[in-house]
């Protein structure tokens, strides 16, 4: 363990640890992004980073399905695991990788093919789907669990771009989950919503849980508040301090959380 | 007075007026600037802007409408019997009549006088002169010349007068005006946008000229040559326009020449399509900035080389190879060694093309698909999807109307090339749908019919208007069309 990181007396080593990171050094080129962070994931609860602007949480969480590697000058070091297996050995695939830890992003990224087309192609990428009813039956489930079949039964076939922001965004969760994944990644998925569609995907996340494991990047400290059982807080590429939420929202013990999330600093 | 020597002028007193105006502003002010509504360069300018300008519009006006008037006096001049006749005959003799008067200038007085009594003597002198007459000459050409020589005398004198008069009147009345509450600044600015407007549209009315030529002069052949005959014939034939003889019949067939042009851009559009948006693809979606920042310029050189240096690769490289290799082949299949394609082929002409238009293709669908939001990657990249899952499934079906825009204005050009065909295609116009043998276009047969000895009148010069009009309106309806297609697409993400 890293000896500047404060561990809460609360502890948390009674969850069973989805993910871990160890020692996770992220560079871009030059410029390190990431210095020896240390974070465990729990099973089917949320843990939110949060920080403020520049200070590697989205880094870290492209790190957790090997999104980095889609850019060139990314660089990665430290170890990776997911359900004890380091997701940067040689061996792993990282399309199946990505299909077990799916991302939702910051803006809404549908398609510009029809709402049904959108779920379906995660499953149809993977072969998960034995038949056509099989690939229905798995876009209904899939949309219920994001909570949006009821507004949408009747329009499958219509362009997903067509959807508000708040369905759209509702639409890649669902996008997500129909590739039956282990692990949601959330980078920031409220921020280019209005405040209903924001609480709308708030209670989703709650209601997914149960299934998924959760790991949200946020920049609002509510949100994390209101969400996540874990929190991460990061300061300039370093991982300042980590605990349950209601440890670090109500007794910090680094100055600097201290500092943020009473608003000082961010 | 020379057009150079009065342009001169007019530019001294343009320029003498700026520093004139300037230092006017300036003392008007007590020599300071600040007391200025505008800095002082722009009162200076205004009075360049009063001095230059109109003068210039009344010189370059004068130029464009005094020819057709004296060219007008000039011909009314000539006896009746020599102006009922023919407009083509008339206009011949108004060119003799141009070059006597150029003539005469080089000729002293004396020997002017003994021209106008003895016709004779025209065509010798003015051959000493440099100049040779066609014809000897009449003498009622002698007159129209001397009178045509006064006549643009008179017009010079009176251009250089009202140019150079009007410049001064107007750098005087642009002088008075300056004083320090003076707007020159906004003033100047009215200038720049005039001189912005004329610019453009001095592009818009020579393409409506160069329109309204190409319509008089298709008339003028649907008028020997029914549209239908035209439109629908299967033969080319033009044979030859005998002088005198405008009526002879020829067959002009538009369809084999459409057929083969179409074939070939087909042929080219089947080569250069997959190898261009391949291409694309790879420099867009997979390749490293570095290797992109290298091989994008260097496909785009193949755009830069001149389509006749393509046109004579296909003619002794191409078309040879291709000849030689058909004969091995039948060679080996059946024992004759036989070329069954010939040297000069849709083939040949097809695979150049193609290869000319691959930088087309690559580069436009390379903007393409780099305008797909980055978003969209990742969201499928994000759910375990491969690259070339990502490019098949997401990346090309959102950029795929963008795409077909690209390939439309790629045709566009296919169809309208040039070189490249006159020199692989052939010349015969015939319908085949055998790739291996040559066929033409449109536009190599353009060529060939303005090519050579031409009377202009007959049907065999002006069916080059009638192809050309036709050339246009398909390469104009490709390009709305993707213009069309493409705008529609940038709606989506804006």
């Amino acid at each position: 363990m890293n000896t500047n990181i404060k561990q809460a007396e609360i502890d948390i080593s009674d969850q069973y640890e989805k993910m871990r990171g160890e020692k996770v050094n992220v560079s871009y080129g030059d410029k390190q992004a990431l210095f020896d962070v240390d974070v465990s994931i729990a099973a089917n609860k949320v843990t939110a980073l949060i920080g403020p602007s520049g200070c590697g949480k989205s880094t870290f969480l492209r790190c957790l399905n090997r999104m980095n590697d889609t850019i060139d000058i990314c660089k990665v070091t430290g170890t990776i695991t997911l359900d004890n297996e380091d997701i940067y050995a040689p061996s792993v695939d990282v399309v199946e990788l990505r299909a077990r830890v799916g991302m939702v992003f910051q803006k809404p990224n549908p398609f510009p093919k029809s709402i049904f087309e959108n779920v379906a192609y995660g499953p149809r990428i993977h072969g998960l789907a034995n038949s056509k009813a099989d690939l229905e039956e798995m876009v209904v489930t899939s949309l219920q669990k994001a909570g949006l079949f009821s507004e949408v039964k009747d329009r499958m076939n219509e362009p997903g771009t067509g959807l508000s922001g708040g369905q759209q965004q509702r639409l890649c969760i669902a996008r997500a989950i129909a590739v039956q994944p282990d692990v949601i990644l959330m980078d920031e998925p409220c921020s280019a919503l209005d405040p209903i569609a924001t609480a709308t995907i708030e209670t989703l996340i709650d209601e997914l849980r149960e299934k998924y494991t959760i790991v949200i990047v946020t920049h609002s400290m509510q949100q994390a508040a209101r969400v996540s059982q874990n929190t991460a807080f990061f300061h300039l590429g370093e991982l300042v301090e980590f605990g349950t939420t209601d440890q670090i929202f109500t007794a910090p013990i680094d100055q600097r959380t201290q500092n943020y999330i009473t608003g000082r600093i961010g | 007075m020379s057009l150079l020597s009065i342009f001169l002028i007019v530019l001294c007193i343009a320029i003498a007026g700026h520093f004139a105006g300037r230092s006017k502003a300036l003392s008007s002010a007590n020599g300071k600037a600040s007391g200025l509504h505008s800095l002082p360069a722009y009162y200076g300018t205004y009075v360049l802007s009063w001095a230059l300008f109109p003068p210039m519009a009344l010189m370059a006006l004068w130029l464009v409408i005094s020819p057709s008037v004296i060219s007008n006096a000039i011909t009314s001049t000539f006896p009746v019997e020599v102006q009922s006749l023919d407009p083509a005959k008339t206009s011949l003799i108004y060119g003799t009549v141009e070059s006597i008067a150029d003539g005469l200038r080089q000729l002293n007085p004396d020997q002017i006088t003994e021209v106008s009594k003895d016709i004779s003597l025209l065509k010798p002198l003015l051959a000493e002169n440099g100049i040779a007459l066609a014809s000897d000459g009449e003498a009622y050409m002698v007159t129209s010349a001397l009178t045509m020589i006064s006549t643009q005398n008179t017009s010079r004198l009176l251009l250089s007068i009202f140019v150079i008069g009007i410049s001064l009147l107007c750098a005087f009345y642009a002088y008075r005006k300056i004083e320090p509450r003076f707007r020159a600044r906004n003033r100047v600015e009215r200038f720049m946008l005039a001189g912005l407007i004329a610019a453009s549209t001095i592009a818009i009315l020579t393409t409506l000229g160069i329109f309204a030529s190409m319509v008089t002069e298709t008339g003028r052949f649907f008028s020997s040559v029914p549209p239908t005959e035209f439109f629908f014939g299967i033969t080319w034939d033009p044979r030859f326009a005998s002088a005198g003889d405008t009526g002879s019949a020829g067959q002009f067939g538009l369809i084999p020449l459409l057929a083969g042009t179409l074939y070939i851009a087909l042929v080219a559009m089947l080569v250069a399509v997959p190898i261009g948006l391949y291409a694309a693809i790879y420099m867009a979606e997979y390749a490293s900035p570095t290797l992109r920042s290298i091989a994008k310029p260097l496909l785009e050189v193949l755009a830069g080389i001149p389509t006749i240096v393509y046109g004579f690769f296909a003619l002794v490289t191409v078309g040879p190879f291709l000849r030689d290799i058909s004969a091995q082949i039948a060679g080996i299949a059946t024992g004759d060694v036989a070329n069954f394609i010939q040297a000069q082929s849709v083939l040949t002409a097809g695979l150049v093309m193609g290869i000319m238009l691959i930088p087309f293709v690559s580069s436009l669908s390379d903007d393409i698909i780099t305008q797909v939001p980055g978003a969209m990657r990742d969201g499928s990249l994000g759910i375990g999807a491969t690259r070339s899952e990502t490019v098949r499934r997401v990346i090309l079906p959102a950029a795929l109307p963008g795409i077909v825009g690209a390939l439309l204005l790629t045709a566009s050009r296919a169809i309208g090339e040039t070189m490249i065909v006159v020199l692989a295609a052939g010349i015969a116009a015939r319908i085949s749908i055998n790739p291996f043998e040559p066929m033409t276009t449109v536009t190599v047969k353009i060529v060939s019919q303005l090519t050579g000895d031409l009377e202009f009148t007959s049907p065999q010069t002006l069916v080059a208007f009638a192809l050309g009009m036709t050339l246009f309106f398909l390469t104009l309806g490709l390009n709305v069309y993707a213009l069309y297609i493409v705008r529609k697409y940038r709606e989506q993400y804006e």
